[in-house]
């Protein structure tokens, strides 16, 4: 296998930082900007939040970290560690809201009371 | 194979090695941003993130990291090209910048822990320290590596090697921003919200 030096090989282009530059820096001004002034409820501003940061992760792998060229395995394994970012993440948070709920700030002895109350255990 | 074609595929390989390092650092901040994140509420009486983040303060150490990270771009640009002493300006722009934004965040910590809002006051506190400092870290190892790729751009007069050192750190510094952009919106956005 002997890659070429194409377009995927050559050095990036000034214009690539430059756009990746304002961009980034116009969704971080953004996000700011929206939670300081609390334009929504609370709810949504962090879904809000949420978004415009994945926006933002994906505006600098574009133009900063230039995902998609040079070899094809960096998408690959970038995809993997999305995955893996998800299941840590996600999962964590499921289960401790779950223990959360299941515990619903008792003691010990109100829990075992409570258990035995409603669970039947 | 002509030699510019064999160095292209030595390059590409190390930087995949590298890409590889930088995907499993994601899931060590990964695992810090969860744990984060089930803490966040976990305050034992103290104050929260409401009360405790500076966001002003806050946006001005993002908008640093975000400029030294375009800086390091160009520095990149500048040493493939051969502009020698552009690359020196912007690669010693984005140490000063790197330098500064450490600075404002171990002021950060110190003003938090000298008002008693040190790691040992709460789980949510903790968890905090732990991310925003391991960030810090690696910063900071960044900045000692920059300092090295330097010194050997200037002895070495511009190497190949030493300019494809230049561009992994520039991932690296890349990877922080983006680090640093989930640690100001979960963390200092999110988590300061009343």
């Amino acid at each position: 296998m002997s890659p070429k030096l194409d377009h995927r090989h050559s050095p990036a282009k000034y214009i690539s930082y430059v756009v990746g530059f304002v961009l980034s820096l116009a969704t971080t001004l953004l996000a700011y900007f929206f939670v300081v002034n609390e334009l929504w409820p609370k709810e949504s501003l962090i879904y809000t939040v949420m978004g415009i940061a994945v926006v933002q992760l994906v505006i600098q792998l574009v133009f900063f970290l230039h995902l998609g060229r040079g070899n094809r395995w960096k998408v690959l394994t970038f995809l993997f560690a999305v995955l893996v970012v998800l299941v840590v993440v996600v999962g964590s948070l499921w289960i401790m809201q779950n223990l959360d709920y299941n515990m619903m700030h008792m003691s010990p002895d109100q829990m075992t009371q409570y258990m035995s109350e409603n669970e039947g255990i | 194979m002509t030699r510019a074609e064999e160095e292209v595929v030595i390059h590409e390989r190390k930087t995949l090695g590298f890409w590889i390092y930088l995907m499993t650092d994601c899931v060590l901040f990964a695992a810090l941003f969860a744990t984060f994140a089930v803490l966040k509420n976990a305050t034992a009486g103290a104050h929260g993130g409401p009360e405790l983040f500076d966001l002003p303060f806050v946006l001005i150490e993002t908008i640093i990291l975000l400029t030294s990270s375009f800086t390091i771009g160009m520095a990149l640009l500048g040493s493939v090209r051969g502009y020698k002493k552009q690359t020196f300006i912007w690669l010693f722009v984005t140490f000063a910048l790197g330098i500064v934004f450490l600075s404002m965040e171990l002021y950060e910590f110190m003003v938090l822990i000298s008002e008693g809002y040190g790691p040992q006051r709460s789980a949510f506190l903790s968890s905090y320290f732990t991310l925003v400092a391991t960030h810090g870290i690696h910063i900071a190892i960044g900045l000692l590596w920059m300092a090295v790729v330097i010194v050997r751009l200037w002895r070495h007069n511009f190497k190949k090697t030493d300019i494809n050192r230049l561009a992994l750190l520039g991932l690296f510094w890349h990877f922080l921003d983006i680090i640093w952009i989930f640690i100001f919106s979960f963390v200092y956005l999110i988590g300061g919200m009343a």
